[in-house]
């Protein structure tokens, strides 16, 4: 696995340690929705701490990878941008789209469980 | 500081040239913001290269303004296919790769100074500037 996935419980912690290239993000993009359909999780932490780049194409990787969790029924929170990622990230004009995010790993687990699956990617943001 | 160039001759140089560019910055004292933003910028222009010229290259230059303000001046060119229509390509959304479309129009928002050139047939040079606060 290009980014190492965990299960703690019944949710997936994915934490994005290294850059990748516009083909090993295509490929992170996959892994996820595989695990989360083999584990039948019920929600994922994508934890981008480790980002200090967010362009475009990771930004749409990141959101496209969020949906897609949340139309196979689980609950998707983005963790851990940090604030400078966040700023370039709306200048540029779209942000992170309307992907849940939260601050840190306990708030993102917290907000897992409020969150509704199947219900798309703008409930509980 | 002396102006640095790369070439960029697939999609880990992109990373490369992003990494670099922060670096200078930060030598620079550019603040926080202001590093990320160019980063970004770079990542999108090289990446721009990468996929649509195939090949390019990346020169990243410290610049003086009249009144002696200090900036970073990159400029990303190759010898690809060129821009037929560089406004359209401007444009938020616009994308000929099913792309998102906002590389070009997003990196113009982050900073100071933004110019395309672009000749169908024979390459695209985007030069960016950012300027010192
Ligand atoms: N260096 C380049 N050479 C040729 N065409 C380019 C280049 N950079 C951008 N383009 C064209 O401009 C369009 C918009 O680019 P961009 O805003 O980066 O969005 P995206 O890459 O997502 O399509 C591209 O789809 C492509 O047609
Ligand atoms: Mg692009």
């Amino acid at each position: 696995m290009i980014v190492p996935i965990l299960k703690i419980g019944k949710n997936l912690i994915i934490s994005i340690q290294i850059p990748l290239t516009d083909q090993q993000a295509r490929q992170f993009q996959r892994e996820v929705l595989e695990e989360v359909a083999r584990t039948e999780a019920f929600g994922i932490i994508i934890d981008i701490t480790a980002m200090d780049v967010v362009d475009s194409y990771m930004a749409r990787i990141l959101s496209e990878t969020a949906i897609d969790v949340q139309l196979m029924g689980a609950r998707a929170v983005i963790v851990g941008i940090r604030p400078e990622v966040a700023v370039t990230l709306v200048q540029m004009g779209r942000g992170l789209g309307d992907v849940a995010t939260a601050l840190n790993l306990e708030q993102g687990l917290a907000k897992l469980e409020k969150m509704d699956a199947r219900k798309g990617a703008g409930h509980g943001s | 500081m002396e102006a640095r160039k790369m070439a960029i001759l697939r999609e880990e140089d992109v990373i490369l040239a992003r990494q670099l560019v922060r670096k200078m910055a930060a030598d620079m004292t550019f603040n926080l913001v202001d590093q990320t933003r160019l980063a970004t910028a770079v990542s999108e222009l090289t990446r721009n290269a990468v996929e649509y010229a195939r090949s390019g290259d990346i020169r990243m230059e410290p610049v003086k303004n009249r009144l002696r303000r200090e900036g970073l001046k990159i400029v990303v060119s190759d010898n690809g296919p060129g821009i037929a229509d560089i406004e359209q390509a401007m444009t938020m959304g616009f994308t000929t790769s099913n792309g998102l479309g906002a590389g070009l129009p997003g990196t113009r928002q982050l900073v100071d100074e933004f110019d395309i050139r672009s000749t169908s047939g024979s390459g695209t040079t985007v030069t960016i500037v950012m300027w010192k606060r």
